[in-house]
C-alpha cells in the first residue's frame, strides 16, 4: 500500500519559498496566480499493515516525524492501483 | 560485432581500436568496449594535453607527492603536509548548476581526504555569462547554492575564490573547485592496490545509473525508446560524505588499510584499474556483490556508473573486520567485492561469467598520445591593436562604473552563502588579497589563492600564463605568505582546433616559466577541453590555485588601511599599459589591446621585498593592484579598513590620467605603514632594486586622486563603497 | 566544570566547540556519541551546530529520535545546563525543551557573517558575565534561524525574560536590517523558563579566540564555566 502524505506550512506562517515562487510566476505573466504555498510531498510504501491500521499509524507519523506541528500542516491519501482512491 | 557505428558511440577511432586489439590481442566485448572508452577518454587519459603538461615544473625539495595521484602533496615542516587540488566540472554545472557544482565540491574532496588529510578549506574560481540576464542568474545562483549546499553539510569552509562574468561562458560556465588539507607526512594514503590476495572493499552509497557513459551519451541519438540512455544528473548527498570522510579518516588514522580511491569519474572501471596499473598488480571483482541502488543493472553500467560518495578500500585480511566495524559506526556498509591479484589484470564476473578480462596496464597507461597541430589564431593580430578611445572627461562617473563592475565589486552576495568560518581557522576571512588559515597549535599559517585573467590570456596567452602564476604570488606576498605549490585547472575549447590547441601550449609554457622562476614545483590539476558552444570556444582560461606558507601568523597582512595618517606607497612603477584592461571593457566595452608586460624576475623582487617588510613589521596593510587599477586598489583599501577611512593621494606622471589611475601594469602593490616607517621601507625598496614611492596619506572620509595637481577623482568613500558594495545584489534584484 | 559536547552524524561545529572548551578555555571537554546512553557525568551538555543526519526532512528533526538526546532530556529535566548552538539550537526547538520553531531565512539564502547581538538578560547561566545591554559580535552560519514562534507565545517569552540574545546594528537598536534572517522580534537566543537550557544561533566557539577577529564568544562559555 502506498501513501501521499502533503507537509505544508499553516496559514498562519509566511511561506517565503511560496511568495518567492508567486513573485517569479507574476513576472513571467502569470498574474492570475493569487497564491503559492510551498511544500513536502513523502511517498511511503507501508507493508504487512491493514488499511484501518493504516488509517491510525499515518496520521501519528505524520505528526511526529514528518511535519513540525508549530509551524506545518498535512494531509494525505492512500494511492492504489496507480492514482488516488481515498482522500483525507 | 563491434562495427564503426558502435566505435564512433564509443568516441574510439578505428586507430586506437586497433591498438586495443593489438594490447589485448583480441577484440574486446561491449563491456570491455565501454572501459576502454572511458578510460581513454580525453578526460581520463589526457591524450592531447600530455605532450604539453610535462613542460610544467613538477620537482623541488618540498614535494612529497608530484601529479598522478589524487592530488599533490607538500611538506610544510613540523611534521605536516598540505594535500590540495583543483578539478573542474564545468559541463555538469551547465546540466543541472545546483547539482553539477555540488557534486563538484563532493568530487574534490574525496580526493583530498582519501590521501589521509582531513579537508580544511574550499575555494572556488567561477566564470558566467553577464548578469544582466536571467539565464546567467540563474545559473549563477544554482552553482553558488550548490557548492554552498555541500560544503557547509559537509562542515569544510570555502574560503575564498574569484567570480568573473563574460558572453563566452553564457552557455559554458566554468566551476572549478579547489580544495586543501592537512596531514601527518607520514601518514599519507595512496591509490594502490598492493599485496595479492588483500581484500578489495567497496564503502558508500549504492550504485545506480547516474552520470553513466558519457561518451554514449555524447553521440546517442535520443528517442522515445532511448530516454533510458540519457545520462541521469549525478545527484549529491553530503551528508554521506561527511560519514565517509570521518569513517575513511578513522580507519587511516588507525593504520588498517593499504591503499584508497574515490569512484569519481569513470566509477568503479577507474578506481580498480588505476590502483592496480599503480602497483603492478590486478583486481578480481564480482559485480554481484556490488551494493546496487537500482535493479536490473548491466555489467557495463554498474563498471561505468558515476554514483557519488563512494571509495574503493584495498586492506589486510585481518584488518577488514575492524575496518567494517568502524564503517558500521558511521552507518555505512564496507563490502567485500573483490580482491588484489598478481598478474596485472583487471577481471570482472556478473552472475559466474567472466565480463571483463583486461590487462590494467592498456587500459590506464597505453592509451595513445597526441601531438595535435597548433596554429596561431589569425585574428590575433588585430584583436591586439588597439586604438585607446578619448580620455573621458568625467573620471568620477567612470571610477563609480569600475567600482560597480561586477568583475571590481564586492562579491559578499557570493560569498556570505558559504559557511567560511567553520573549522575556526578562518584567520583573513574572502575579500582580501588570499585567505590565510592558522594551523592550530603552530605557529605557521597557510595562504591559499585561485586566480586568472582570462581576458588576459585571450589576448595574449603566453603572457597571459605568466600573468596568472605571478598574479597569484603576488596576493600571497600581500597577506606575508611565501609560494609553497601550485595546482592548476586549464579550461579550454576543443583541442582538435588548432587555434585552440595554440593557446593551450602558449599557456602552458608561459606558465611553466613563470613557476620556474618562482621556484614553485606544480604538484597536478586538471585540464577541461572542450568548453565550446555551437563552436565557439571560452575563453582560455588557466585557473591558478597556489598555496603559501606563512611562517609566522601574528604578522599575516590585511588589504584595508589601518590608521589615520598612515602614508600609502605604491611599489613598482606604472606604465601606459591599457590592453586588455578592466577600464576598457567595462566602460567602452572593449576587449583588446595586448595585455600588460611581465617582467618576472622583477616581478620576484617585488614578492621579496614585500615578505620582507612583513616579517620586519613595516607594514601594516597590503593589496595587489590588478583589475581596474591603482584607483580600484586604492580605493578597496579604503573598503576593506575596519572604519572605512579615506585617503588622498598625490600622483605625478607623464602618462594619460586614465592609464595612471585605472592601467594594470603588473608587479605593484599598494601598502601603508607609518610615517616613521618610510625611511625604512624605501631603503628596503632600494636594496632589493624595487621602485616606491609614497604616493599620499591614509584619512578622512573622502577618496580623493591628485594628478598633476588636479583632483581628477573626488568622492565619499561612502558613495564609492556603495557602488562597489551594492553591484552585484543591485543585479540579482532584476525582475 | 565538564562539558559533554554531543556528535551527531552531521554535526559539523563538534571539534571547534571542543577545541575551544579544551584549548583555550582549559576546562574538562569530552564528546558524547548519539547512540550512547549515558551522559558520562557531565555538568553542563552541549548541542554543537552542524546538519545533524543531514537535516534533510527538517533542521534537528531526526536529531530528536537519537537515543541520547533521551539522557539529554532527563539532563535538562534534573536541572542540568544544556547549551544549543545553531544546529542546536534547533534540535532544542524540534524536542521542545524551546518553545517555537525555526523558518528559512527571509532571502532564502545561507548566511554566514558577523552579527551584532544585545544581552537582554544577563542574569542567566550563560550570561551573567555580561552587563545588560552588552553587544556582542559573534557570527551566524545558518539556512534555518528565522525564529517562529505564535503571537501569545511571543508576548509569554518577552513578559518572562526569555529572549537572551537580540540581533541588533552596530549601535545596538534591534532594526530590521539588521534582523537578517527576519526572525520574530530580533530573537537571537532563548532560555526556557528554568534557565538552565539556552538555544541561540550565533557560534560563541567561532568568536573565542583574537585570531579569528572576535572573543565575544568567550563570554557564553566563561559564564557558563563560573556559573555558581
Amino acid at each position: 500500500m502506498k501513501v501521499r502524505i502533503l507537509v505544508s506550512f499553516k496559514e498562519s506562517v509566511l511561506d517565503p519559498q511560496g511568495q518567492t515562487v508567486k513573485n517569479a510566476l507574476h513576472t513571467l505573466g502569470y498574474g492570475f496566480i493569487k497564491d503559492v504555498r510551498q511544500g513536502k510531498v513523502f511517498e511511503v510504501e507501508l507493508e504487512g499493515l491493514s488499511e484501518d491500521q493504516a488509517r491510525t499509524i499515518i496520521p501519528e507519523i505524520a505528526d511526529r516525524v514528518l511535519a513540525n506541528p508549530i509551524i506545518e500542516k498535512f494531509s494525505w491519501q492512500i494511492l492504489s492501483d496507480g492514482e488516488k482512491v481515498q482522500q483525507n | 560485432m563491434i562495427d564503426p557505428k558502435i566505435l564512433a558511440d564509443h568516441n574510439i577511432t578505428v586507430k586506437e581500436y586497433e591498438r586495443i586489439i593489438r594490447l589485448i590481442g583480441r577484440e574486446p566485448n561491449l563491456t570491455e568496449l565501454g572501459i576502454f572508452s572511458l578510460m581513454w577518454s580525453e578526460h581520463c587519459s589526457y591524450k592531447s594535453s600530455k605532450v604539453h603538461l610535462r613542460k610544467l615544473p613538477t620537482k623541488a625539495e618540498n614535494v612529497i607527492q608530484g601529479p598522478g595521484e589524487n592530488a599533490g602533496v607538500i611538506d610544510i615542516g613540523d611534521g605536516l603536509a598540505v594535500v590540495f587540488k583543483i578539478e573542474s566540472h564545468n559541463h555538469p554545472s551547465f546540466i543541472e548548476p545546483f547539482q553539477g557544482a555540488a557534486t563538484g565540491v563532493g568530487g574534490i574532496l574525496r580526493d583530498i581526504f582519501t590521501m589521509g588529510a582531513r579537508p580544511i578549506a574550499i575555494l572556488d574560481s567561477l566564470r558566467f555569462g553577464p548578469l544582466d540576464k536571467s539565464t546567467n542568474r540563474a545559473i549563477t545562483e544554482g552553482v553558488v547554492a550548490g557548492i554552498a549546499s555541500y560544503g557547509n553539510s559537509v562542515g569544510v569552509p570555502t574560503v575564498g575564490g574569484e567570480v568573473h562574468f563574460q558572453e563566452r561562458y553564457s552557455k559554458n560556465p566554468l566551476v572549478n573547485v579547489l580544495c586543501l588539507g592537512v596531514a601527518h607526512k607520514n601518514k599519507i594514503f595512496l591509490a594502490k592496490a598492493e599485496g595479492a590476495g588483500n581484500p578489495v572493499l567497496y564503502v558508500g552509497s549504492k550504485t545506480g545509473r547516474d552520470g553513466i557513459h558519457g561518451a554514449t551519451m555524447a553521440s546517442a541519438e535520443f528517442g522515445e525508446e532511448t530516454e533510458q540512455k540519457r545520462p541521469n544528473v549525478q545527484v549529491g548527498d553530503p551528508f554521506k560524505e561527511k560519514l565517509l570522510l570521518e569513517a575513511c579518516l578513522e580507519v587511516m588514522d588507525k593504520n588498517l588499510i593499504t591503499g584508497i580511491q574515490d569512484m569519481g569519474a569513470a566509477g568503479l572501471t577507474c578506481s580498480t584499474s588505476e590502483m592496480a596499473a599503480r602497483s603492478g598488480t590486478g583486481i578480481a571483482i564480482d559485480l554481484d556483490l556490488v551494493p546496487q541502488r537500482e535493479e536490473g543493472m548491466t555489467p557495463c553500467e554498474i563498471m561505468l556508473s558515476e554514483s557519488q560518495e563512494r571509495m574503493l578500500i584495498v586492506a589486510e585480511k585481518e584488518n577488514v573486520a575492524e575496518v567494517q566495524r568502524i564503517f558500521a559506526k558511521w552507518d555505512l556498509d564496507a563490502v567485500k567485492i573483490g580482491e588484489v591479484t598478481k598478474g596485472g589484470k583487471l577481471q570482472v564476473t556478473s552472475r559466474g561469467d567472466v565480463v571483463v578480462d583486461l590487462p590494467v596496464e592498456a587500459i590506464v597507461n597505453l592509451c595513445p598520445s597526441y601531438r595535435r597541430p597548433a596554429r596561431k589564431p589569425a585574428t590575433l593580430k588585430s584583436l591586439q591593436a588597439l586604438k585607446l578611445p578619448p580620455l573621458p572627461l568625467d573620471l568620477d562617473k567612470v571610477f563609480l562604473q569600475i567600482l560597480s563592475s561586477p568583475a571590481v565589486a564586492d562579491k559578499e552576495w557570493v560569498y556570505r552563502q558559504y559557511d567560511h568560518m567553520v573549522q575556526i581557522n578562518t584567520a583573513l576571512l574572502p575579500g582580501a588579497d588570499a585567505a590565510v588559515l592558522r594551523i592550530k597549535g603552530k605557529k605557521k599559517g597557510l595562504a591559499v589563492v585561485v586566480d586568472g585573467n582570462s581576458l588576459y590570456t585571450y589576448l595574449d596567452p603566453r603572457t597571459g600564463g605568466k600573468i596568472a602564476v605571478a598574479e597569484a604570488c603576488r596576493n600571497l606576498a600581500c597577506v606575508g605568505a611565501r609560494p609553497v605549490g601550485v595546482t592548476n585547472c586549464l579550461n579550454f575549447g576543443n583541442p582538435e582546433k588548432a587555434d585552440v590547441m595554440w593557446q593551450f601550449k602558449e599557456v602552458i609554457e608561459g606558465m611553466a616559466e613563470a613557476c620556474r622562476v618562482f621556484s614553485i614545483p606544480v604538484t597536478g590539476g586538471n585540464v577541461s577541453f572542450y568548453n565550446d558552444t555551437k563552436g565557439v570556444s571560452v575563453y582560455p582560461t588557466p585557473v591558478l590555485g597556489v598555496i603559501g606558507l606563512v611562517e609566522d601568523i601574528s604578522q599575516m597582512v590585511s588589504p584595508g588601511f589601518k590608521s589615520e595618517g598612515d602614508i600609502v606607497v605604491l611599489i613598482g612603477e606604472t606604465k601606459e599599459e591599457l590592453g586588455g584592461s578592466e577600464y576598457l571593457r567595462s566602460v567602452f566595452n572593449l576587449e583588446r589591446g595586448k595585455p600588460p608586460a611581465i617582467d618576472l624576475e622583477k616581478e620576484k623582487r617585488v614578492h621579496e621585498m614585500c615578505l620582507e617588510a612583513i616579517s620586519r613589521g613595516l607594514i601594516r596593510s597590503a593589496h595587489d593592484i590588478s583589475e581596474g587599477g591603482l584607483a580600484v586598489c586604492a580605493a578597496e583599501s579604503c573598503f576593506l579598513s575596519p572604519a572605512k577611512i579615506g585617503c588622498i593621494l598625490d600622483l605625478e606622471s607623464s602618462l594619460r590620467a586614465d592609464a595612471l589611475l585605472f592601467g594594470e601594469t603588473q608587479s605593484r602593490i599598494i601598502v601603508s605603514l607609518p610615517s616613521s616607517i618610510l625611511a625604512s621601507f624605501l631603503a628596503l625598496a632600494k636594496e632589493n632594486g624595487v621602485e616606491a614611492a609614497p604616493i599620499g596619506t591614509c584619512g578622512g572620509r573622502r577618496f580623493i586622486i591628485r594628478y598633476a595637481g588636479r583632483k581628477v577623482i573626488n568622492l565619499p568613500v561612502e558613495a564609492c563603497w556603495r557602488m562597489w558594495k551594492e553591484a552585484i545584489p543591485r543585479l540579482f534584484s532584476l525582475p | 566544570m565538564k562539558f559533554g559536547v554531543v556528535v551527531f552524524p552531521g554535526s559539523n561545529c563538534d571539534r571547534d566547540t571542543l577545541f575551544i572548551l579544551q584549548n583555550v578555555l582549559r576546562q574538562e571537554a569530552t564528546f558524547l556519541w548519539h547512540k550512547d546512553h549515558d551522559l558520562g557525568r557531565v555538568d553542563c551538555v552541549i548541542l554543537p551546530g552542524g546538519f545533524s543526519y543531514g537535516d534533510y526532512l527538517r533542521s534537528g528533526a531526526i536529531a530528536k529520535f537519537s537515543p541520547l538526546i533521551e539522557e539529554v532530556r532527563e539532563f535538562a529535566e534534573r536541572g542540568g545546563l544544556v547549551l544549543g548552538i545553531c544546529n542546536g539550537f534547533q534540535i532544542l526547538l524540534e524536542i521542545g525543551l524551546l518553545p517555537g520553531a525555526m523558518l528559512r531565512n527571509k532571502n532564502l539564502k545561507f548566511l554566514c557573517q558577523h552579527v551584532h547581538v544585545r544581552v537582554e538578560n544577563a542574569r542567566t547561566a550563560f550570561t551573567h558575565r555580561a552587563r545588560p545591554g552588552q553587544l556582542l559580535r559573534i557570527p551566524i552560519a545558518h539556512f534555518d534561524g528565522n525564529y517562529y514562534a505564535p503571537a501569545e507565545a511571543l508576548s509569554k517569552l518577552e513578559a518572562s525574560n526569555q529572549v537572551v540574545l537580540r540581533y541588533v546594528d552596530e549601535n545596538g537598536e534591534a532594526t530590521e536590517p539588521a534582523n537578517v534572517n527576519g526572525s520574530a522580534a530580533n530573537i537571537a537566543g532563548l532560555i526556557n523558563p528554568e534557565g538552565n537550557v539556552l538555544g541561540m544561533m550565533p557560534h560563541p566557539e567561532r568568536a573565542s579566540e583574537a585570531i579569528l577577529g572576535s572573543q565575544d564568544g568567550r563570554l557564553i562559555f566563561e559564564s557558563t564555566i563560573l556559573w555558581r
